[in-house]
């Protein structure tokens, strides 16, 4: 290909990428409700963003579950790898690919068979079956990053440690947790990242009582365009934008991090 | 020293028998009963589900769910390796930005993406304005399967850029100059060097873009209009709408079978390929 024809071909993948994002940025600031014309500028919608009961408590929700089911999800999944590390091959192959079933079953399905299990146990959908079905899907991913690094770790280390008079608890803390630490927060950002954008698990086992923001943007789109999604799109997406930049500034691998 | 560590994998295990094997069991009970879900006693063995999702009807909703992601895949595929390839052989300088700006797009909420093309296409939507500016003919692609085709190209395009990108920059240059230098022309070095190598890239981003289009209900619900149901709208209207959850539970049954079967042909085009790969190089 001549390096014109490159330049036009991803111009126009650009162009595909950004329009539909640059369309929603311009009309947050549109005065005319209608979606395809321009009334003047005004920052009503954002107004009305900061007011809405309903758009403040599903950003909560949203946050909160995302940030409990890191936690626990980081926790208890690095926990496991160190025990999956450990075990005979038979067992920990059986164990791995049950641990894959929510990583490669559709989401659909994942979702189903939660609320089925919740419903038959005769437990309310909630806030604690939601924040379940996170942790649910994110720990397998915590454990894809970390069983890897713990493969890599040079085994004896551990016992160095314990040889030289380290408790197994202090050389845990001391020897392994650091040498695995880059593979824990690569799950811990995944972990974090899936529950943001989560919506189809959420979306069967959140219930009525609870919204969160991909719940409430869905059933909002699905009644009709709303101006006030178009202001929060733009917040969204200049917050992402902006952590991105300082992300990749900071380590100057955004490369590696994005990937 | 080994053993006593292992116990701390014992509590996840407990962990995954409840919430990842119990769930998938009761489905599959499910699509095997007929009855009132909430009373155990009333659940009998029946076939009548799995009877049902073979009704014309329901095969045409599969049919047509295999169909859109296939097509969307193969279009996510055109449009995609060429971009991988420019962007792996771009200037280092610009690489990491090009690829960034790929990805930004993608760190936005889902949804969003999808909304964000309802108010581009929509009856009274931006491109329609501008066609009655201009004195054209409306076009009418929304509700309808020309925008739900869109909005998976669009979302899932990255996802199909990513891998073949990955496996493109890990290809050692000297292997083309080594092709150039035995004579090979450029057509010759993509067609026996560079795609036999990228075909596991390939492999994974056909998954990756596969597996979310046949599954959705979300993109099709939104830019479909319902015009063309697919087999995830069909699930949740079962479980959240009809209440049939014994024909919901088949029909997941049937879609987790169908996509391990299209996991199982991929992975073995990806050893033929690996394997034709390295005669090539």
């Amino acid at each position: 290909m001549s390096k014109a024809l490159k330049r036009i071909y991803m111009g126009i993948i650009y162009l595909f990428l950004y329009a539909p994002i640059i369309v929603l940025i311009v009309f947050s600031f549109n005065k005319s409700k209608s979606r395809g014309q321009w009334g003047g500028f005004t920052l009503d919608w954002y107004a009305e963003l900061f007011q809405s009961r309903q758009i403040r408590e599903a950003l909560y929700f949203t946050l909160l579950i995302a940030v409990l089911s890191t936690i626990i999800s980081t926790i208890v999944g690095t926990i496991a790898a160190l025990g999956i590390n450990n075990m005979g091959k038979f067992s920990r192959t059986v164990i791995l690919n049950i641990n894959n079933l929510p990583v490669l079953n559709p989401d659909i399905v994942t979702g189903v068979a939660l609320m089925t299990l919740f419903t038959s146990l005769k437990v309310e959908l909630g806030f604690v079956t939601m924040l379940i079905s996170h942790i649910v899907f994110s720990i397998p991913y915590v454990i894809l990053s970390v069983l890897p690094k713990l493969r890599q770790m040079n085994k004896h280390i551990a016992e160095a440690a314990m040889d030289l008079g380290a408790t197994p608890s202090y050389a845990l803390r001391k020897v392994i947790i650091p040498e695995i630490f880059p593979g824990i927060i690569s799950g811990a950002l995944m972990a974090f990242t899936l529950s943001i954008d989560d919506f189809v698990i959420s979306f069967f086992t959140a219930g009525t009582s609870v919204t969160n923001l991909s719940i409430l943007i869905y059933s909002m789109a699905k009644r009709g365009i709303k101006p006030t999604i178009n202001a929060l799109s733009t917040l969204m997406f200049v917050t992402v934008l902006i952590l991105m930049l300082i992300i990749n500034k900071k380590s100057g691998k955004g490369e590696e991090i994005l990937l | 020293m080994k053993k006593r560590v292992r116990i701390l994998a014992y509590p996840y295990v407990v962990w995954m028998a409840i919430f990842i094997v119990v769930p998938l069991f009761l489905v599959l009970i499910y699509s095997l009963t007929s009855g009132d879900i909430h009373d155990i006693n009333s659940l009998q063995f029946s076939f009548e589900s799995y009877q049902k999702v073979a009704e014309p009807l329901y095969l045409k909703v599969i049919g047509d769910s295999f169909l859109l992601a296939f097509i969307s895949t193969v279009i996510c595929l055109i449009l995609g390796y060429p971009v991988a390839m420019i962007i792996a052989n771009a200037n280092p300088k610009y690489r990491s930005l090009l690829l960034m700006l790929f990805l930004v797009p993608i760190w936005m909420n889902f949804l969003l993406r999808t909304y964000a093309w309802m108010s581009i296409l929509s009856p009274n939507g931006i491109i329609n304005r501008f066609l009655a500016f201009l004195g054209l003919p409306r076009l009418e692609i929304m509700p309808g399967n020309v925008a739900v085709l869109l909005g998976m190209v669009y979302n899932f395009l990255p996802f199909m850029v990513l891998p073949i990108y990955t496996v493109l920059s890990k290809i050692d240059k000297q292997v083309l100059e080594a092709s150039s230098d035995l004579g090979g022309n450029r057509v010759v070095t993509f067609t026996r060097i560079i795609l036999p190598l990228s075909i596991p890239g390939v492999v994974s981003g056909i998954t990756m873009v596969f597996l979310p289009a046949v599954s959705t209900f979300v993109i099709s619900g939104l830019l479909g209009g319902g015009k063309t149901p697919l087999i995830g709208d069909l699930i949740e209207q079962q479980f959240l709408f009809s209440r049939n959850w014994h024909f919901g539970s088949a029909l997941s049954i049937i879609l987790m079978i169908m996509i391990l079967i299209s996991m199982a042909i991929m992975s073995r085009i990806d050893k033929n390929g690996q394997e034709e790969g390295g005669k090539a190089g």
